[in-house]
């Protein structure tokens, strides 16, 4: 069954995209990645060990050519470090691909949504496809598509609260009114969340810490692979409406 | 030539340009990124982009992230 993610010419195979972050190894993220079948992964920019040239490479582990590689600006706090980080990740990688975000809050890692709105405009005039990480807020989401955005990516709850989408109804105003794929991204904590979000309709959903802090990650990353794909499916499948009252499904007819 | 590395004032002694720069190091050039003077400098410019004495340099690359 082709249920292929588009966004700007490029094809995603998976609606599962995972961060490479907190895992006890290089070993155990590519075993983990592996599990849960998604085809991009998330990587952070910092200095290179110049002291150290035996250590490993997190690329040794993910293979650019199997995974598309999409480098976020995680720990950007203002406008002009996002740009910096985004223009040295672009240099270093192979695709213009950056899940940007410029964080408003070390407590509550909540974007700063006006900051975000501005790095947006300007990556995307220099062609950067841009996924903004921001707020569940429907009118920003507007606004970023309005400045260049290639996809929205909406938190379901702050980073690595493990609440799941705390805001049903907003993710839903968001999807109603979206023109480019709405991606969820950081919050969700197991694979029940990551159905929920595709059943709202969301595109796809990003997620790192309910894999890597799992007891099992390998076993977790195999989970959000079926969460994913079963809530898409109930999605597409297009689901009851709720009602309070019982509606029987056994026939009267024929009773004795 | 005195450059700053990463935050680390480093005494290189042959390199003159950055190619030349990132092979004393023994730095791979496809993983990385350089800043230099908080100019990104383009891959295909490493080899004939030559280093000043003072000059602030930053190597980065990807790690795990989320």
């Amino acid at each position: 069954m082709e249920d292929t993610l588009v966004i700007k010419g490029i094809e995603f195979r998976s609606r599962l995209w995972v961060g490479t972050g907190k895992y006890r190894d290089f070993d155990e993220t590519r075993r983990a990645i592996e599990a849960s079948g998604a085809d991009v992964v998330t990587v952070a920019v910092r200095r290179t060990n110049i002291t150290d040239r035996k250590s490993e490479n997190l690329l040794d582990f993910i293979d650019p050519k199997k995974y598309k590689i999409l480098p976020n600006t995680a720990g950007c706090y203002t406008v002009e470090d996002a740009l910096r980080y985004s223009r040295l990740a672009r240099e270093a990688g192979v695709s213009d691909l950056i899940k940007l975000e410029v964080i408003g809050d070390e407590k509550t890692l909540f974007p700063d949504t006006i900051g975000l709105l501005k790095a947006t405009e300007i990556l995307a005039r220099e062609g950067f496809i841009v996924f903004p990480y921001t707020n569940d807020d429907p009118i920003m989401a507007r606004r970023l598509v309005d400045a260049g955005a290639a996809a929205v990516m909406p938190l379901a709850a702050p980073i690595g609260s493990g609440l799941g989408i705390r805001n049903p109804y907003n993710m839903k105003i968001i999807l109603e009114q979206a023109t480019v794929p709405i991606i969820v991204d950081a919050g969700v904590g197991t694979a029940s969340d990551v159905a929920i979000a595709m059943e709202l309709g969301c595109d796809a959903v990003l997620l790192n810490t309910a894999i890597a802090g799992a007891k099992d990650p390998i076993a977790m990353a195999e989970a959000m692979k079926y969460g994913v794909m079963a809530g898409r499916l109930a999605y597409k499948a297009g689901r009851i409406g709720r009602k309070l009252y019982a509606t029987a499904s056994s026939p009267i007819e024929g009773m004795l | 030539m005195k450059l700053t590395i990463n935050g680390e004032t480093t005494e290189i002694t042959m390199a003159e340009t950055l190619s030349e720069l990132l092979e004393e190091l023994q730095i791979v050039s496809g993983r990385v990124a350089v800043e230099v003077n908080q100019s990104v400098i383009r891959k295909a410019e490493f080899g004939t982009f030559r280093l000043h004495d003072g000059d602030t340099v930053e190597i980065v690359n990807f790690v795990g992230g989320g």
